[in-house]
């Protein structure tokens, strides 16, 4: 069936809505990445199986669905049951007879698969009222864990290409890129960039033609927004990019995927072909002139290939590496072509400002970072997972409201946002406001949304390490600055980690690094030094310690670290038993030794320990 | 035309002109590693940078490329200062520690004064600066035989999948082009060997002395539609030859006359 007219996609809606009217209970199974990996596909089949076999009043296995990452991760997999919102956590396939007979069959709630916040012992039923939910505020991430990212008709029954209807009804290109421009969006991957000033470009430029692409590459690790919106929302990146395509003047646009995203592809892919099947995509979309077409480009999982340069060069079948030049691609992009490149979150987002309006969009958030901004929540928190948060918010809200506090209630110690080339920010700096200036001029960054949490127990000499050796291995080594530069730096922070750096040292660091940002070529070099920039910045003190002392405060360099067992062992042989360098001894009931000599500092026995017998001197 | 300001000189140049162009046409001496006026430029070695500005950029600097960046109404460049000297002079220290035996690399940076690198020298060394100057004439011949293959310090210059590059045709162009002779080759009998792949060579049917490879010799025939039979003598054969046929003609020529 072809949607050739706007009239029929009303039509179309209210058939939708009439039929979902006649399911009353929906239940809704994360298939996100993280419960997918607690094992929700086999729930969700439980489900589909046992209902087959029941009769039950107003339920039927049309009641249940799939749905993309719902956002509270850590307490995944997770079964919600609407209207009510029902919010059972931890889920097991033993669990699922048990929810269908009490819950669907006789409304009652089962206990102890509530949520219990482990501050408050407080128990919720309801996921809304939880405060990891509470002070969230859904844009981008709307659809995402409510509907089934397979079915279109889940995504229109949610008001789904009503904004692209809307502008082909009322609106002339012109005005979708000033109300886009009025918003005040800014691109959500990492720059900032207005997207309504890079619109507007384009739409201008003369040559033609015009491409649009989407940046689905999403290289920091541990972020996952992106894909969690690509797999969860697709249709909302389409409706996204038709709505620029029509805008700037554009017939084809691509997704830049990376291939690690299998499923992201997948869901892409079927997004696609409804869109296309139903006159959505292609050629006179909605019965209008408004033709455009989109495919899908795998990326081959460079972190370097999200870089816009990189990216349109893989886009075009030629090496991701990053291109020299002083033409900007939004006039020169693709195939040498004025091209819109944008973030699937800045594209997810697009389709509710024009339905809602730029005034209601830029009354959210800050003056200069409006809206909202998607975060993945990760390191030593207790509410890991993917959340949306109004810019502004500050920094302990997120940390401790939304993210539920530190693991095992230890110490904060810095929370890293911006990915692996952005930078960590100390307790003192809590009570920053997120936004893109207030990171930036703190000497961090917004980035693509990446947020780890570091507890005291973590040394930050390390952690400038660690990220800089993701970039040393992720920098495409095409300019000397950020090849060699990266390489040298790296290994002089790994010197200091082994207690043999020198105060020279840290001098030869900061000087190579000014002239890594200013001489690299992309932004990958121009960034790269900031890990260990931001640390030094706000811990010079472990800096220190590690070259005058030889002392690791944060008890994490091997090199620099004892572990001893000291009185309160109660000789449970715990230790013993996982020290895979056989440098433990000890009887049952008497205190253990810990052979210097032999051990590794691997840290196991340590972690095993369950009385904190074992001391890091 | 296109006016602008290096070094608080006033010049013009043409449109789409790079910077380094002009500033070398003014005789002033800035260190270039990757640029090669048969080839594209890449921005590889970074050496080349020059600081702009603009009058109404409310004194605000950029540090840009020069072989890169295209000539712009009022622009103001300045091509040496203390940032600028420190930017290339790092750079040459981190050259250095990657390619300490390189008689290129340790010419250019002693003239900033550095005699060992601030950095742990790598003892076997890598000369291969990176500057892709062989993949860009070999893209320019239109072979595109080798490429940059892996990433980051690990980086080479090779073959598809790193084996010897099927679409090579050992025409020397690369080895002859690279600043710190790092592609080796070899001519040995009738063989040439380059990229681990081995071409035989053409002999002169009048001489015997070796010239190029089959696999050029056909590549020039067809790019410049020469007769096949081009390259079966050499050129000091082929201007004998031709020597020897003017001489002919002369003599003819004279003999007509009388
Ligand atoms: C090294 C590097 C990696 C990047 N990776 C991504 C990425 O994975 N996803 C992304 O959207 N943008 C990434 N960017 C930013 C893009 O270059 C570009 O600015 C962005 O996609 C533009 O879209 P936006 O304006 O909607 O943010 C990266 C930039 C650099 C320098
Ligand atoms: S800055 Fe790094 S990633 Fe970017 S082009 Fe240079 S070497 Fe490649
Ligand atoms: S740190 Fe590792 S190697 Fe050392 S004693 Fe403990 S378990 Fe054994
Ligand atoms: S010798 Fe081979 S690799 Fe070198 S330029 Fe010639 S064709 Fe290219
Ligand atoms: S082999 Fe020579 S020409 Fe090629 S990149 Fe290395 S240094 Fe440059
Ligand atoms: S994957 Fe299920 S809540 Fe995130
Ligand atoms: S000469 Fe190498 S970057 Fe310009």
């Amino acid at each position: 069936m072809k949607i050739d007219s706007i009239t029929k996609l009303d039509k179309w809606r209210k058939e939708i809505l009439t039929k979902q009217k006649t399911i009353k209970t929906k239940v809704l199974i994360c298939l996100g990445p993280g419960c997918l990996a607690g094992g929700s596909d086999l729930i969700l089949k439980e489900f589909q199986t046992l209902l087959k076999k029941k009769k039950i009043k107003d339920i039927s296995v049309e009641s249940v669905k799939k749905t993309g990452c719902h956002g509270f991760c850590a307490r995944g997999p997770l079964v919600i049951i609407e209207p009510l919102g029902i919010f059972y956590s931890k889920v097991k396939k033993m669990h699922v007879k048990d929810i269908i007979e009490k819950t669907l069959q006789k409304g009652e709630i089962i206990e102890k698969l509530l949520y219990k916040d482990p501050n408050t012992e407080k128990i919720y039923k309801e996921w809304r009222k939880i405060p990891f939910y509470a002070r969230q505020q859904k844009i981008a991430l709307r659809n995402v864990g409510q509907i089934d990212p397979d079915e279109i008709t889940d995504y229109i029954a949610n008001g789904g290409y009503a904004a692209l209807a809307k502008i082909l009804k009322s609106m002339k290109p012109d005005d979708v890129i000033e109300q886009v421009s009025k918003s005040g969006l800014r691109g959500r991957g990492g720059a900032g960039f207005s997207t309504g000033r890079k619109w507007a470009t384009c739409a201008k430029a003369e040559e033609n033609p015009h491409y649009v692409l989407c940046n689905g590459d999403e290289g920091d690790p541990g972020a996952f927004m992106d894909r969690c919106i690509m797999e969860g929302d697709p249709h909302t990146v389409l409706e996204g990019m038709i709505i620029c395509a029509y805008a700037v003047g554009s017939q084809e646009g691509y997704i830049y995927v990376r291939e690690e995203y299998p499923l992201a592809v997948v869901n892409l892919q079927k997004a696609i072909d409804d869109a296309r099947k139903y006159g959505l995509l292609g050629d006179n979309i909605l019965g209008t002139d408004l033709c455009f077409d989109l495919k899908i480009s795998k990326g081959g999982g460079a972190f370097v290939c999200g870089e816009s340069s990189a990216l349109m060069r893989s886009v075009a079948g030629e090496i991701g590496e990053p291109r020299a030049k002083y033409v900007r691609s939004v006039l020169k992009g693709l195939h040498d072509k004025p091209t819109v490149l944008n973030n699937v979150e800045t594209f997810a987002n697009i389709p509710v400002i024009i339905e809602k309006g730029a005034d209601w969009f830029s009354a959210i958030g800050t003056k200069k970072s409006t809206g909202t901004k998607a975060f993945s929540l990760a390191g030593k928190i207790k509410n890991t997972g993917l959340i949306e948060v109004p810019m502004g918010i500050k920094l302990k809200e997120i940390i401790y409201d939304i993210g539920g506090g530190i693991n095992d209630n230890r110490e904060f110690k810095a929370v890293q946002t911006g990915g692996p080339s952005g930078g960590c920010l100390p307790a003192d700096k809590l009570d920053l406001e997120v936004d893109f200036d207030t990171l930036a001029d703190n000497g961090s960054m917004m980035g693509s949304g990446g947020m780890v949490v570091m507890d005291d127990r973590t040394c930050m000499v390390d952690v400038s390490r660690y990220f800089l050796n993701f970039l040393v291995e992720e920098s495409c080594g095409k300019c000397v600055p950020c090849r060699e530069g990266l390489f040298q730096l790296h290994k002089l922070n790994e010197k200091i980690c082994e207690g043999k750096g020198t105060e020279d040292d840290l001098k030869l660091m900061e000087n190579l690094s000014e002239t890594i940002i200013s001489g690299s070529l992309c932004g990958l070099g121009q960034s790269g030094p900031n890990p260990f920039l931001s640390t030094i910045m706000y811990f010079r003190d472990e800096y220190e310690a590690h070259v005058n002392k030889q002392e690791c405060p944060g008890g994490v360099c091997k090199n620099l670290i004892t572990y001893r067992i000291n009185d309160d062992c109660n000789g449970c042989m715990a230790c013993l038993s996982v020290c895979a360098a056989g440098a433990i001894k000890g009887k049952k009931k008497e205190q253990h030794i810990i052979d210097e000599v032999k051990c590794d500092r691997c840290g196991a026995c340590f972690a095993v320990c369950n009385i904190n017998a074992i001391d890091i001197i | 035309m296109v006016k602008l300001q290096i070094n608080g000189k006033t010049v013009e140049a043409r449109e789409g002109e790079m910077l380094l162009a002009v500033i070398q046409r003014m005789g002033i001496d800035v260190p270039t590693q990757c640029h090669h006026e048969a080839i594209e430029p890449t921005g590889n070695c970074r050496l080349c940078m020059v600081e702009i500005t603009k009058k109404n950029w409310d004194g605000w600097k950029k540090s840009v490329t020069s072989c890169l960046y295209p000539v712009e109404e009022g622009l103001i460049v300045e091509t040496h200062n203390d940032k600028l000297f420190e930017i290339r002079k790092t750079i040459l220290d981190l050259q250095l520690a990657r390619s300490p035996h390189s008689d290129y690399v340790t010419k250019m940076a002693a003239e900033y004064g550095l005699e060992k690198s601030s950095y742990p020298a790598e003892p076997q060394g890598d000369d291969c600066i990176m500057c892709y100057a062989c993949t860009r004439i070999c893209d320019v011949l239109g072979k595109s035989a080798i490429a940059p293959t892996m990433r980051g310090h690990e980086k080479i210059i090779a073959g598809p999948f790193g084996e010897a590059p099927p679409d090579c045709i050992g025409c020397l162009s690369c080895a002859h082009i690279c600043p710190t002779d790092h592609i080796k080759w070899n001519d040995k009998g009738n063989t040439r060997k380059i990229w681990d792949k081995k071409f035989k060579l053409i002999k002169c049917k009048k001489c015997g002395k070796k010239t190029i490879t089959r696999e050029f010799a056909d590549y020039l025939i067809e790019k410049r539609e020469l007769p096949s039979e081009y390259f079966d003598t050499c050129d000091v054969c082929k201007r004998k030859e031709t020597a020897e046929k003017m001489g002919e003609l002369v003599i003819k020529a004279r003999e007509a006359t009388i």
